[in-house]
């Protein structure tokens, strides 16, 4: 297991580098350029109209659900595909509010990830920080603990997990889901890997300065994190956001559910509106890519820091 | 803020002095991991235990607990259900594994490029990775629409008389979830690939043109060996996932038609939740731990023999 982690140490500083274009080497000398250049320029235009095909290619199962949320649902599935709608059929998005209760379902995911995200940076930045930062007998041991259960996979443990909850009286609650998920060893890893990168150094500096172990977590630790808590955060929300298995076990009423339940509950009982179907597929994803889009780069380092998602 | 948090590690202080300083580091790293542990130990610690142990009991929603040994396990290996699921999670590995290792290369070392906008590509194949599950699960079972199913038109426009019944046939709907599992999947491990490539000194491939080294040799004998970290994370990774499949079958197929593409954790579920046998469903537990542990261990066992 250590072994591991320390790959991935290695691997984290690269991560940055990764979706950005490295830039141009410079080590070429001016008389090599010019010839090379045009040469270059009809190359990468070869290679951009691959990737584009490639691309494109590869988004085709987005480009038909968005295409599809825009149809009558008789007009989904024919021969030839209509990859454009004859006709724009906008009142899907309109319509699918009160087919299903989505904004319930929507609230009720928000809830979750939000609630799961906040407790799971807050609990996994402290317990990282007396991991990485304080030292103390036994604290290596129980890190150890940590460690391993990450490496026990979750369905390996459901059944306990159901057990206690429903002695506790939990099942169908958000509360089962909440305790369940806020507490991962996941995030304390993560964040104790960034820690772990951070000089000691710094925080012997602050004990002389007479800051208690909390005023440097509060006013040294955290400040210099944003991007690992950045990571932490984002990767939980959306993981919360898009779980199934645990609002699956845990939430058997419909006013709990969340977009996903919602979701696939809706296929369930109207296989054949196809049309509507992708609208709340749509819906479901449009917070994610959102989501996405703003946090992109945090994600890929979250995913190289750590090397999973969950 | 109190003005004795002059710290030990600065001023060494000897014999009573540093144990008392011990017992206050203690107590300060224990607050700090605390509020985490609590749930962890409750949550996470006691049930993986506890699966342990219930896996040599006999329990169910209507009986007490009875120590039985290994009699679950006899069960389990007498049951044709688990040889089942266990042949489909294999299956389902197989496919998995090797598809999505491959793609994710293959995109990686297209996407290795010093060009403007390569970073819109990337995020592109990156994203399906984190669209919800069951969106992707949906969208693909429409594309696997037997009858006028966009893949199945695409099959008939090349030729394909006959096309699959993909989901809605035995023998087709595992392969269906495959393919749907490396398009989601394959995004990840490319960002990792992508970091590994970068990580490769140019001057390697300098020095193999140099030597006349084609660009096929330049692939085996330059980025595959260099590769060789990255590919065993990826490979550990890729199976322990492979293993673990539950929530994509579920959504797509619940295992259907027929047992066709049940796996392990669905028969844990559908055993310990589904009909209350809590002994008997942490036996199967105990043997998806097993193989992952395994498969992890051996993995790492081979790399470390292989860099020696």
């Amino acid at each position: 297991m250590t072994n591991m982690a320390e790959d991935l140490k290695a691997e984290a500083p690269l991560a940055g580098a990764v979706l950005a274009p490295a830039t141009e080497d410079r080590r070429r000398t001016d008389r090599r350029r010019s010839t090379r250049e045009r040469k270059k320029r009809a190359s990468d235009l070869v290679i951009y109209s691959m990737l584009a095909v490639l691309v494109v290619a590869l988004m085709v199962p987005f480009i038909w659900m968005v295409s599809s949320s825009l149809k009558e649902n008789n007009q989904v599935l024919t021969v030839p595909i209509q990859w454009i709608p004859s006709e724009f059929v906008w009142s899907n998005y309109t319509d699918i509010w009160t087919r299903i209760p989505m904004m319930g379902y929507l609230q009720n995911s928000l809830y979750l990830a939000v609630i799961i995200t906040c407790l799971q940076v807050l609990t996994g930045s402290l317990a990282a920080y007396g991991f990485s930062k304080v030292r103390f007998p036994g604290r290596d041991v129980l890190f150890l603990a940590y460690i391993g259960t990450i490496a026990v996979p979750w369905q390996a443990y459901m059944v306990p997990q159901y057990i206690m909850m429903q002695n506790l009286g939990l099942t169908n609650s958000f509360n089962a889901l909440i305790l369940l998920q806020a507490f991962g060893a996941f995030g304390v890893f993560l964040m104790r890997q960034y820690y772990m990168t951070i000089p000691d150094e710094l925080c012997e500096a602050a004990r002389i300065d007479g800051l208690s172990e909390y005023g440097i977590w509060a006013r040294v630790i955290l400040p210099l994190s944003k991007p690992a808590l950045a990571s932490l955060a984002l990767l939980t929300f959306v993981n919360t956001w898009n779980d199934y298995m645990g609002p699956f076990i845990y939430l058997t009423s419909n006013r709990l559910w969340t977009v996903q339940l919602g979701l696939r509950s809706f296929v369930g009982q109207f296989d054949a509106e196809y049309a509507m179907i992708m609208t709340g597929s749509v819906i479901s994803v449009i917070p994610i890519l959102a989501i996405f889009l703003v946090g992109q780069r945090y994600f890929i380092q979250g995913i190289a820091t750590s090397g999973m998602k969950g | 803020m109190t003005t004795e948090t002059i710290p030990s590690k600065v001023a060494p202080a000897v014999g009573r002095g540093n144990r008392k300083q011990a017992r206050r580091n203690t107590l300060i790293g224990w607050t700090f991991i605390l509020p985490n542990f609590l749930g962890f130990l409750a949550f996470t610690l006691i049930p993986v235990l506890a699966a342990f142990a219930l896996s040599f009991m006999e329990w169910t929603s209507f009986t007490a607990p009875k120590w039985v040994g290994l009699a679950n396990f006899q069960r389990m290996i007498a049951s044709d259900s688990f040889w089942v699921a266990l042949r489909n999670t294999v299956v389902y590995a197989i496919g998995h594994v090797p598809l999505t290792m491959a793609l994710a290369l293959l995109l990686a070392m297209l996407l290795n490029r010093k060009l403007k906008g390569i970073g819109f590509f990337r995020v592109a194949i990156f994203f399906p990775y984190i669209t919800s599950l069951v969106a992707v699960a949906v969208v693909w079972n429409m594309l696997f629409s037997p009858d006028n199913g966009p893949i199945n038109q695409f099959l008939h426009t090349i030729g394909i008389a006959n096309a699959p019944g993909w989901t809605s046939s035995s023998d087709w709907a595992l392969p269906a979830v495959i393919i749907t599992s490396v398009w989601r999947d394959m995004g990840y491990y490319m960002v990792l690939y992508l970091a590994g490539l970068q990580a490769i000194p140019t001057e390697l491939y300098e020095a193999a043109e140099v030597d006349g080294a084609s660009a096929w040799q330049r692939f085996w004998n330059v980025t595959i060996p260099s590769l060789r970290p990255t590919t065993f994370f990826v490979v550990v990774m890729l199976t322990v996932s492979s293993f673990k499949v539950f929530d994509l079958i579920v959504v797509m197929t619940n295992g259907g038609p027929g047992r066709s593409t049940t796996v392990l954790s669905q028969l844990i579920y559908q055993e310990g939740i589904g009909e209350g046998k809590f002994g008997y469903s942490s036996a199967i537990s105990l043997v998806l731990f097993l193989i992952v542990l395994t498969v992890t261990v051996l993995q790492f066992k081979i790399q470390q023999r292989r860099e020696r």
